[in-house]
């Protein structure tokens, strides 16, 4: 996030140029008090709208507001040039129900499980061709990237491929019914995991957390990201576009249905998961952490929590202290390995 | 049509499918009324101005506040701004100055010399304004505007009524007044100073005036007795204030320990200006520092220039050179009572502010005027008194009894008056949802304190009648302005455009005559799913879910 009082602007004459502050800063997408190329993407009537009006996702659909956002910043970086491959998914099923499509880039489906594999093959054939301007995006949802992805995605990072990968994380298979994934977190109700018996839903102590394996390739780049801060996610978007080599991006996307939650709060659902520590937003590069960004009004995990009925079984019948504490000490920990509360941002 | 291997279907596009059918409940752009417009007593569109004065358009800035106020210099200084206590920003860090971007733009308006046309034609009509104080002013800027021909006839040698003679130099500097009082004489507003209408229908009728606005305000101090061996040293308020002014030296005192008697802004007032004069003052109050009617930031302002209070405490009796005080407590139920306990205090003179009330000589005998059980005068919603064409607003009406209040009852009377006069009825239109805190995702907005007026030091404070708070310069000013939330109004954050997980709303091309931040954005109801994440996520809260028809 870019901090609004001491951005430099220069379009505007005068006092203007002088008052480093736009009553809503770079916090919003737009605002008219701001330099337009201080605007998101996704503020402009111009933006490529990557996946259009009329697809099937539920009501209130992080993952298609992530993919959106995502790939409409990597069709400007890329000056249009793009071909997205994508693994099967809700993005897949509800953006492209045969014959009809709401892609508005050339966009390729093959299995669950090779999307990363389909996306080498791509870039590799253009590279054969001469036509290195074309750049090649993977994507799949958290299921094709963590689990049934997983080994074309080592392998794809392993020989350093030119694709960018964007994970839609909803930490669930969602689409077939709410089925656990390596990406669901501890406690959390999915059909596979009940919230019955002593330790309702998913237990503590298994999954992947898929950044830092990333990290762990050496590739040029990782990030983490999150619908509900857009001028980061874009900004990471960009700067992935402007390398080359294998790069990947975990985009944090809530999902009302499987997660339990309003449709109106998914943005705000993945705004209390930065602020509380859950979902730590940094980046990478050769597999050392190179920046994070500062939570800014941090708040207790129970608070994120509470807003979903998949983890309804930690306040009811009775609060589950023990898991509660086991939650928060998770973020504690995000917090401390990735430096989230800054002095000065306390100051 | 060939196809390629394997495609049995020609591609078809997902705009085919109207997930707009979805939908239980719609967003729409909604218009609430933000807490400072709601809570301004001169009816002006706080949040409307500070829009334009956040991109440095300060002419239409100023403009929008003339469309409802013509003193924003005045105001900026002198109003108690219940805009701020409403405010929302309370609720994230501390409330916009919104007073001090007032003064900002009013102070500009007087140094770039900007003017009201007016562009309204002529009616013919003539009123009469008794009273050239703010209510009075109010009523004649409104009325020229709306093409009609005013005379307004002041008792005093000079315009401003209570801005002028009752509030004091260092909260309100003259040179201010002048000017914004100038400039609704500019606009053709006859002022005729140093007479005073006794007949009200005679004067109507001598001067073939078609209506009558009567503001002559509340100029007769409340009086208790108190045993003293020389009625001269005891003094109203007000006689104090008006002698101050009217004094090319700001006059002299009687006494050097000035006890003043009573808890209100005038109280404080007086004090502060004995102090300037070279006295010792020491408010006298019988209730508590609490319970003083006065304003917490004034009585705070006058503890800060060494003015002493005696809080539950009368005075019995004044002496040659001593003051005889009675002590008192609070009862349960919150009123002082007696305790018999007595202290002489030294104390040269006895300065008595406790309130004021209106002279109701010059309404009595007109036909159909009613006054109240305190003596005053009765007006309708429409603010006209019992006798046709004859109005009344300000002090002098039932109301709380502070400037803008009274050039808020200036601009209704005109509006009636105006009404009246063209046969017509005027009616208010309803006031719009309150945007209360709770709608708005503050969020949103950069954390940013509030910027601090510059304080004149305390040793001039003691001793001149200079200005105690200086004005914004304009960094500051548009910082502040920027402050603002917008509250229940769209100021252009693109947001909505932005959330939305279907592309269902478009941002349109600003034409020609477009309202700030009103229309900018269209909702595509083919598509919008209906999820409310636009409203939701709107900073604003210039959105609302409502319940689809079935």
């Amino acid at each position: 996030m870019i901090e609004p009082k001491i951005q430099e602007q220069s379009s505007v004459d005068g006092v203007q140029t002088r008052v480093k502050f736009y009553q809503t800063g770079t916090f919003t997408a737009g605002n008219r008090l701001l330099d337009k190329e201080l605007r998101t993407v996704q503020s402009s009537q111009e933006r490529s709208n990557a996946i259009t009006c009329g697809h099937r996702a539920c009501q209130g659909c992080g993952e298609a507001l992530g993919a959106r956002y995502a790939l409409d910043a990597a069709i400007r970086a890329a000056n249009g040039n793009i071909i997205a491959v994508n693994a099967t998914g809700c993005l897949e099923v509800f953006s492209t129900p045969y014959p009809e499509t709401s892609w508005q880039v050339p966009w390729l489906h093959s299995l669950f499980g090779n999307a990363t594999a389909v996306a080498s093959g791509v870039a590799a054939a253009l590279r054969r061709q001469g036509k290195d301007h074309i750049r090649v995006v993977a994507q799949g949802g958290d299921g094709g990237t963590t689990d049934i992805g997983f080994g074309a995605l080592s392998g794809m990072f392993e020989r350093n491929d030119d694709v960018l990968y964007l994970c839609y994380d909803n930490q669930g298979y969602m689409n077939t019914g709410v089925q656990r994934s390596s990406a669901t977190p501890p406690t959390a109700r999915t059909a596979t995991t009940p919230a019955v018996g002593k330790a309702p839903g998913n237990p503590f102590g298994i999954g992947k957390d898929v950044p830092r394996i990333a990290m762990a390739h050496n590739i040029p780049y990782v990030a983490t990201a999150s619908v509900a801060n857009l001028h980061d996610l874009e900004e990471k978007v960009t700067k992935a576009m402007s390398i080359h080599g294998a790069r990947y991006i975990h985009i944090f996307v809530p999902c009302p249905l499987g997660w339990a939650h309003a449709t109106r709060d998914t943005i705000r659902v993945a705004r209390l998961a930065v602020e509380s520590g859950v979902w730590p937003l940094f980046e990478a590069e050769h597999g050392e952490v190179i920046h994070s960004s500062p939570i800014r009004r941090q708040i207790p995990v129970e608070e994120y929590l509470m807003t979903q009925g998949r983890f309804a079984h930690l306040f009811k019948p009775k609060r589950d202290e023990e898991r509660l504490s086991a939650l928060q000490a998770i973020a504690n920990k995000n917090i401390e390995r990735y430096h989230l509360i800054h002095e000065e941002a306390n100051a | 049509m060939t196809r390629h291997f394997a495609i049995s279907l020609p591609v078809g596009s997902s705009l085919e499918n109207h997930t707009g059918a979805w939908r239980t409940e719609r967003p729409q752009y909604a218009d609430f009324l933000p807490p400072c417009n709601n809570a301004c007593p001169a009816g002006e569109n706080v949040q409307n101005w500070l829009y334009h004065a956040e991109e440095a358009d300060y002419q239409e800035a100023w403009e929008e506040i003339m469309r409802n106020n013509p003193f924003p210099a005045i105001m900026g200084r002198a109003c108690y701004h219940p805009c701020e206590t409403a405010c929302n920003r309370a609720t994230v860090d501390e409330a916009v100055s919104i007073h001090s971007v007032e003064r900002f733009l009013g102070d500009r308006a007087i140094a770039e010399g900007w003017h009201i046309k007016i562009a309204t034609e002529k009616s013919g009509k003539r009123i009469l304004i008794v009273g050239g104080g703010p209510s009075g002013l109010s009523a004649a800027y409104h009325l020229a505007r709306l093409g009609h021909s005013v005379t307004i006839v002041e008792a005093e040698a000079k315009a401003g009524g209570m801005m002028r003679y009752g509030i004091p130099e260092y909260r309100l500097p003259r040179d201010v007044i002048d000017a914004e009082v100038q400039r609704i004489l500019d606009m053709g507003v006859t002022l005729r100073l140093n007479e005073k209408v006794r007949d009200i229908p005679a004067a109507m009728k001598k001067e073939s005036f078609d209506a009558c606005f009567l503001a002559i305000g509340a100029h007769i101090s409340k009086h208790v007795d108190i045993p003293s061996p020389d009625a001269g040293r005891v003094l109203d308020a007000l006689h104090m204030l008006r002698d101050s002014e009217n004094s090319s030296d700001k006059g002299a005192l009687i006494g050097r320990r000035v006890i003043v008697y009573g808890g209100g802004n005038t109280a404080l007032d007086v004090a502060r200006s004995a102090k300037r004069l070279g006295g010792e003052s020491i408010i006298v109050y019988r209730r508590t520092k609490e319970k003083m009617p006065a304003h917490a930031f004034e009585v705070e302002e006058a503890i800060e220039e060494g003015i002493q209070f005696r809080w539950l405490e009368t005075i019995k009796h004044l002496s040659d050179e001593t003051i005889t005080i009675e002590k008192m407590k609070l009862d349960s139920d919150g009123y002082p009572q007696p305790t018999g306990e007595f202290e002489v205090i030294s104390g040269d003179m006895v300065v008595l502010a406790l309130g004021q009330d209106v002279d109701t000589s010059i309404t009595t005998g007109i036909p159909g005027i009613k006054n109240d059980k305190d003596g005053i005068v009765s007006v309708d919603s429409n603010m006209m008194t019992g006798f046709p064409g004859l109005f009344a607003g300000g002090d002098m009406v039932p109301s709380e009894r502070t400037i803008t209040v009274a050039v808020g009852h200036g601009k209704k009377a005109a509006r009636n008056i105006d009404a009246y006069l063209r046969g017509k009825e005027f009616s208010v239109k309803e006031k719009h949802t309150l945007a209360t805190a709770e709608k708005l995702n503050t969020w949103y907005y950069s954390d940013a304190e509030k910027a601090v007026q510059p304080t004149l030091e305390m040793l001039r404070r003691r001793t001149t009648f200079e200005e105690v708070f200086g004005g914004l310069d304009e960094t500051n000013a548009l910082f502040e302005a920027r402050r603002c939330m917008s509250c229940g109004n769209c100021f252009e954050c693109d947001n909505c455009l932005a959330v939305c997980p279907d592309n269902a709303i478009r941002k349109l091309p600003m034409h020609l005559g477009m309202e700030p931040g009103k229309g900018r954005f269209e909702i595509n109801y083919d598509y919008c799913k209906g999820c409310g994440i636009c409203v939701a996520e709107c900073p604003a809260g210039a959105m609302e879910m409502v319940p689809e028809v079935i």
